[in-house]
């Protein structure tokens, strides 16, 4: 019996997973993509939220810190994202590697240019970023600027891995700047049309393909649509109205629907993140997904 | 893309390549150009000296050969990084601009907490609640429109280790405004996982006790909290926790602390008159669902502990010790609360004191007995800015004898309990308003109560906690 047992331990043991390099926690499932896509079987990545969530909004669950505390490289947006959870979790986490500075803290919004930075903040304009908005995820050029700091920064934290991080980051930017030339193609046609979004959180995709926001669905950011403002709303474009009106996957339809009907303007429920699609399970499937559905809906 | 620096076998380095090998070829063939004698002349010391200077050059040629390869592998690895790919230029945007630094950048955040209420109750009398000496903010608050605590905050990084947090909360007693110092203290992390907090801090027992009162879901806290911690446990002193490196959390803390605050008084052990322990276990079930599980001790040696009424106090001299267990469960659709969310939570308090209990002014008579409290609330946000909740609470005493019956430890065959529900607004997460109403039975006279509270939030507002 033992001549049989020890040979399968071995063997079980063997095919365990092998441990990965690097313990990657990631904020936003855009950026477990883009650290899967860079660092592969040398990444281990935990993703702190879905898509289906508001990461402004999660709360700093017990599971969260437990994750952070053994990580050895946290991806986040930045820009105040995740203010209202981040710096609890980091605090009880205690992972002594990552105080505030630290190159294991790495933030995507603070390697690209970012829109919409207040002059003067007050709460009074609501849910307000004074760093500007944070939602760079829309934009796949500052994805693949990202990706640039992203593969260097990786390197540095894991110097046995550089040629890795080198390889499959040129293998990305590859794949990455052919795609950006086709969705580019695909969505000439989105250019200077009109669009009523949900929150401001597509600044960044506006920016990319020339689209014009129109309103907004929330009256202050962060502040759940009210009857009166549809109402403003509505009147202010009836004469004009949007080609299209959107929201991301984590809003509720409700407001968009209303609105869609008194405006007889198609309502989109985009991905914004990945995962925020069943097709949308990539980086690439996210921008496949949302150039998609935009262009149907003009079409 | 090809490193700049030509791939070299590190091993033949020296030899391969050529300046060195030259240099070092000339140095051999140049040496006795230096020594001048002629070669019938050079002896074999001569011969054997010349060989030991060769060899004294080479050693020490091999060695800045050495560390001019490590330096290769150094830059070699440098150059590794990847260079920066272009991809579909971004057009022409104003940069993000810079804030200028003033002169206040490196200030701390300071948070600022306006809270009040207005109050109406049905039995004007109040008073004490039988069998529980209580702290001074354990009593009933204060009727009609009061202001309640204020809190003022400054926190900072002090530098690249040291973290340092001060709160004040200011409360009005008829007129005078008094200052109490809520924290004041620094954290550190000392090794991974590992956090060192050091000054006056919130004690890490039970759930309640470890937020602030502005966080809370009803406008008071349950009885258990105000009769045995006086609203919370906060001491000066060192605590440590350590989060275990495990998918699971695990969090186990003490706290050693000097004893100074309810339910510990006096100072006891020469400044040391109080310890704590805890254990906090908690993780995510599904996407939707996430809870947290808690057993905490602490002891305490009370010397001279005044309750009752001001000018009339009781003293209690002896050990306390508490034990809390607390549980929470949190729900929300697909882990996003933002539209909808269920929060269910509860503790348990289980007390022990022994010592002596001397009733206003009269003689110590000694004094042993248990208590027992809990309270179990549920909060459910059912749209967006708005939540109900519910909460009860109970406490139940030994009675403590014949010899102290008629004292404040006498619990008049009564058990305290309440029972309360809530609604609340919040415009933003900086701003609510809430509605409660009590029915309290903690004494033996039933109270009607009805609460109407404003908390507002302004400035740097720390994140709360799970």
């Amino acid at each position: 019996m033992w001549n049989k047992l020890i040979p399968g331990l071995l063997l079980a043991a063997a095919t365990l997973p092998a441990h990965a390099a690097l313990s990657v926690f990631a904020c936003e499932p855009e950026w477990a993509s883009l650290v899967s896509e860079l660092g592969g079987d040398r990444v281990d990545v935990y993703t702190a939220t879905s898509a289906l969530q508001d990461p402004h909004h999660v709360q700093a669950r017990p599971a969260l810190i437990a994750h952070l505390r053994r990580a050895d490289l946290a991806v986040c947006t930045g820009a105040e994202l995740e203010i209202g959870w981040l710096p609890v979790v980091q605090r009880k986490a205690g992972n002594a590697r990552m105080a505030n500075g630290s190159p294991r803290l790495f933030f995507a919004a603070e390697q690209v240019q970012r829109l919409e930075v207040p002059q003067h903040v007050t709460r009074a304009d609501g849910d307000v970023h004074a760093s500007g908005n944070p939602h760079i995820q829309t934009d796949p050029r500052r994805i693949a600027q990202v990706a640039n700091a992203l593969a260097q920064r990786l390197a540095e934290i894991d110097p046995d891995g550089a040629a890795t991080y080198r390889q499959r980051h040129q293998d990305f930017a590859a794949r990455w700047s052919a795609a950006v030339q086709r969705w580019i193609q695909q969505g000439a046609v989105l250019k200077d049309k009109g669009w009523v979004v949900y929150h401001d959180q597509w600044v960044y995709l506006e920016d990319w393909l020339g689209l014009r926001r129109l309103g907004e669905l929330e009256p202050k950011p962060g502040l759940p649509p009210t009857p009166t403002h549809l109402a403003e709303l509505t009147e202010a474009l009836r004469d004009h109205p949007p080609a299209l009106i959107v929201r991301a996957a984590a809003m509720d339809p409700s407001a968009a629907q209303w609105l869609s009907g008194k405006l007889d303007v198609p309502a989109v429920e985009l991905p914004f993140t990945v995962g925020g699609a069943d097709a949308a399970d990539d980086l690439f499937g996210l921008f496949d997904v949302t150039l998609k559905r935009l262009t149907e809906a003009v079409r | 893309m090809p490193s700049q620096i030509p791939q070299v076998n590190h091993l033949s380095a020296a030899f391969a390549w050529p300046p060195l090998a030259r240099a070092l070829g000339t140095l051999a063939l140049t040496a006795p150009l230096f020594f001048p004698m002629s070669a019938e002349a050079a002896s074999d010391a001569d011969i054997a000296e010349l060989k030991t200077l060769i060899k004294q050059m080479r050693s020490d040629y091999e060695q800045r050969i050495s560390t001019l390869e490590s330096r290769l592998v150094a830059a070699e690895k440098k150059v590794a990084a990847p260079e920066p790919v272009a991809v579909a230029p971004l057009p022409d945007v104003p940069p993000t601009p810079t804030p200028v630094a003033r002169a206040n950048a490196f200030n701390p955040a300071i948070g600022l907490v306006l809270n009040g209420t207005y109050r109406v109750f049905s039995d004007p009398a109040g008073g004490d609640i039988p069998g529980f000496p209580g702290g001074e903010e354990a009593g009933r608050a204060a009727e009609g429109f009061s202001l309640g605590e204020s809190e003022l905050s400054f926190a900072a990084d002090v530098d690249d280790r040291f973290q340092g947090k001060l709160t004040f909360s200011l409360a009005d007693n008829d007129g005078a405004t008094s200052v109490e110092l809520e924290e004041a203290f620094l954290t550190t992390t000392i090794a991974d996982g590992a956090r060192v907090q050091a000054g006056r801090f919130l004690s890490g027992i039970g759930y309640l006790n470890t937020q602030h009162t502005h966080a809370d879901d009803f406008a008071d806290r349950p009885l258990p909290y105000r009769m045995m911690l006086n609203g919370v446990y906060k001491d000066d002193g060192l605590g440590i926790s350590w989060v275990a490196p495990t998918d699971t959390f695990l969090e186990i803390g003490g706290e050693y602390l000097r004893g100074g605050q309810y339910p510990a008084a006096g100072a006891g052990d020469r400044g040391k008159g109080a310890w704590t322990a805890h254990v906090k276990l908690g993780d995510d079930v599904g996407i939707s669902n996430s809870w947290q599980a808690g057993l905490s001790y602490l002891d305490t040696r009370p010397i001279g502990r005044q309750t009752g009424t001001p000018g009339a106090e009781d003293s209690f001299s002896g050990d306390s010790r508490l034990w809390v267990a607390d549980a929470v469960w949190k729900w929300a659709p697909n882990g996003d609360p933002s539209a909808r969310n269920l929060e269910l939570q509860g503790e348990y308090f289980w007390r022990d004191e022994s010592g002596e209990f001397a009733p206003n002014g009269s003689a110590a008579i000694p004094y042993s007995g248990k208590q027992k409290g809990w309270y179990a609330q549920a909060v459910y946000q059912f749209m967006p800015q708005w939540r109900i909740g519910a909460r009860t609470s109970a406490l139940k005493a030994d009675d403590p004898g014949a010899a102290l019956a008629g004292t404040a430890l006498d619990t008049q065959g009564h058990d305290p309990r309440d029972y309360s529900l809530m609604l609340d607004w919040s415009n933003s997460e900086f701003s609510r308003i809430r509605m409660q109403y009590t029915r309290d039975e903690s004494r033996p006279v039933a109270d009607d109560q009805w609460t109407l509270q404003y908390i507002m939030s302004l400035g740097a507002h720390g994140a709360h906690t799970y």
